[in-house]
């Protein structure tokens, strides 16, 4: 494993009161300027550490932007088939129950194509984590619709704006996990804005200890922005997140079975 | 397990050579004719200490089993032809990902939802891959229940040593009937190293990534290089059961339950004089083409027998190209075959030769 990496510029009489997760490899990652893959990456490999689990953890990653978080993260990997991951992370948990296990998905992966594994997997009660990252559009592929698209929004398949009579509705995930039994969390949190992204670390803390407690499956689902497939700037997408998607997808926890927490700081 | 004989399904037969075999973990979705292996599994996986999970789909068992090869542990699952077919794409990124494991697939009747009756229609499959992208999988065809046990045992030994998954291609037949089998463990299980490329929590060493994406140019190039050496390189493991071929003019080749039935015809009709052997593929990837070629070369004619309508034909015929040709009798999936099905063709065919 990496250590900490050591600073340049740091000399004698100075103090390092700072430094990057040892969770996250200290490597450039190739998303987008603006995407919020890295702030989600951020918050995991903090609370990895913060929680002591970067040595047992296994990232399942999955296929989209995303797909490259093995090479951010400085944890055990596996790179699953599209959708599948949640079934690849339940048949690894079953064979190693003392690792930490833990997907990374985003939307297209988890509720178009893996829509059928994340609810039994969810409904098994998988002690397992979900982290889903919910941008409204395919990015890797180049902005399509996604299950979650909002309504009216323009993307590459559809050039006039979704239309619910041909498309059907944006699929609120958090929610319909939720609602399974085997969920003993689920919540939705956002990373436009400071405060959000401080609720949303409580959250995936809070779905990480779901597992780290032999609870069962907790689900994160957290607003992304993708700058370059919304033809916005940045800042742009960061406020779309506020006015567009937070009013349909709205933040909050919708299931907490209320088991323990584990180490410092637990997020309720 | 102890060394005894009891006369069980060759279903059970396989339950019971993966368990000896060290398997920890089984994952599956029910289907005719093949279901007694998860009804056995659920029992059997959590007295051994194991774990089994009824998938919602086959392509969740599959991608389950590929998540515990991934952990380096010795894992299966089963199915039949529609549901194999449903495992191709994780079939693919296994051994793209260079992951163990193994699958059992005990064929029935084709295409579409076709029968739940035996059939081999899923050979093309079984031995060219079955999903996408240039990858082989090493294809075991028990004849029996003690060649299913026995060929379990093999197969997770395989699948560790070329870190690659095993098919074990049984049939209806196979899978469905009973016999006396006797049951064994192996004296040891050879990891074949597996800690130094598992995903099992990095504590003091460098992280494990395993996966089949390689964007950058000439990387994937390499990868496939090395994969196809490893393809290459499984023909060590080949192997075919040989019956009174030395003297033979007609050489019938046949694999699986088939090739069984065949072998009962071949003995019945030496008896009456004819002069006629038979090649039984017990690997049919890697193909046996080198033992077919040496018997093209003394100059025997061949007459190649399946439960489809003409597949490992393809491959004998690819074995003795440049000294002879192979007569093909296909028995239609739909009904099963018995011995004397095959004495007409046998006889017809060694017409031709004389």
């Amino acid at each position: 494993m990496n250590a900490t990496p050591s600073l340049p510029g740091l000399v004698e009489g100075e103090e390092l009161i700072f430094s990057p997760p040892r969770s996250l490899t200290p490597v450039p990652t190739h998303y987008c300027p603006g995407c919020h893959h890295g702030v989600a990456h951020r918050l995991v490999a903090e609370l990895l550490d913060e929680m002591g689990l970067q040595e047992k953890t296994a990232l399942i990653s999955s296929i989209g932007c995303s797909v490259f978080s093995y090479n951010y993260f400085e944890v055990d990997a596996l790179e699953a088939p599209h959708g599948r991951a949640p079934a690849v992370a339940t048949g690894l948990k079953r064979a190693r129950p003392d690792c930490f296990v833990f997907t990374y998905q985003g939307d297209g992966d988890l509720a178009s194509i893996g829509l059928a594994e994340i609810m039994h997997a969810a409904n098994r009660g998988d002690k397992i984590s979900i982290v889903f990252v919910n941008n409204t559009v395919y990015g890797m592929t180049g902005g399509q619709m996604a299950p979650t698209t909002l309504l009216g929004q323009k993307t590459t398949t559809t050039p006039m704006g979704r239309i619910s009579e041909d498309c059907g509705y944006p699929m609120r995930m958090a929610e319909i996990i939720s609602g399974l039994d085997g969920t003993v969390y689920s919540a939705r949190g956002a990373l436009n804005d400071a405060k959000n992204i401080r609720q949303a670390k409580k959250m995936i803390r809070r779905a990480f200890e779901a597992q780290s407690t032999n609870s069962g499956l907790g689900f994160v689902e957290l607003l992304a922005g993708c700058p370059t497939n919304w033809h916005m700037d940045a800042l742009s997408s960061n406020k779309r997140i506020g006015t567009e998607l937070i009013p349909v997808f709205p933040l909050g926890v919708f299931k907490d079975n209320g088991f323990a927490e584990s180490g410092k700081g637990g997020g309720k | 397990m102890e060394d005894k004989k009891i006369f069980i399904r060759g279903n059970e037969a396989v339950c019971y050579g993966a368990l000896s075999a060290g398997a920890r973990c089984y994952f599956g979705y029910p289907i005719t004719p093949q279901s007694e292996i998860p009804e056995m599994m659920s029992k059997a996986m959590p007295e051994a200490g194991g774990s089994f999970v009824q998938a919602e789909s086959e392509l969740a068992a599959a991608s389950m089993l590929m998540g515990a090869a991934a952990a380096g542990v010795r894992a299966f699952t089963s199915s039949s032809s529609p549901g194999v077919s449903l495992m191709q794409e994780c079939i693919s990124y296994m051994s793209g990902s260079q992951l163990p494991a193994v699958i059992v697939n005990m064929n029935r009747g084709g295409p579409g939802l076709g029968d739940i009756g035996s059939a081999q229609g899923d050979y093309y499959q079984a031995t060219r891959g079955g999903g996408h992208g240039d990858y082989r999988t090493l294809t075991l065809a028990p004849s029996g229940c003690q060649e299913a046990h026995d060929m379990m045992i093999r197969a997770f030994d395989l699948a560790f040593k070329y870190r690659n998954p095993v098919l074990v291609l049984g049939d209806g037949v196979v899978g469905t009937m009973k016999e006396p089998v006797r049951l064994w463990t192996p004296s040891q299980i050879n990891s074949h190293a597996a800690a130094s490329w598992q995903v099992s929590g990095a504590a003091g060493r460098e992280k494990h990534v395993l996966k089949s994406l390689y964007l950058l140019d000439g990387v994937l190039a390499a990868h496939n290089r090395k994969l196809q050496e490893k393809f290459a390189a499984m023909r060590a493991e080949t192997e075919a059961e040989c019956v009174e071929t030395a003297d033979a003019s007609l050489v019938v080749v046949a694999y699986g339950s088939i090739g069984r039935i065949a072998k009962s015809a071949v003995r019945l009709l030496r008896s009456q004089g004819l002069k006629v052997g038979l090649v039984r593929p017990i690997t049919l990837y890697p193909f046996p083409d080198k033992v077919l070629q040496d018997l093209a070369e003394h100059g025997k004619k061949f007459l190649t027998i399946e439960h489809n309508c003409g597949q490992m034909v393809d491959d004998v015929r690819l074995a003795i190209r440049g000294y002879a040709d192979s007569d093909f009798h296909g028995h239609m999936p739909g009904a099963v075959p018995a011995m004397d099905d095959f004495i007409g063709p046998i006889e017809e065919a060694a017409r031709r030769t004389a």
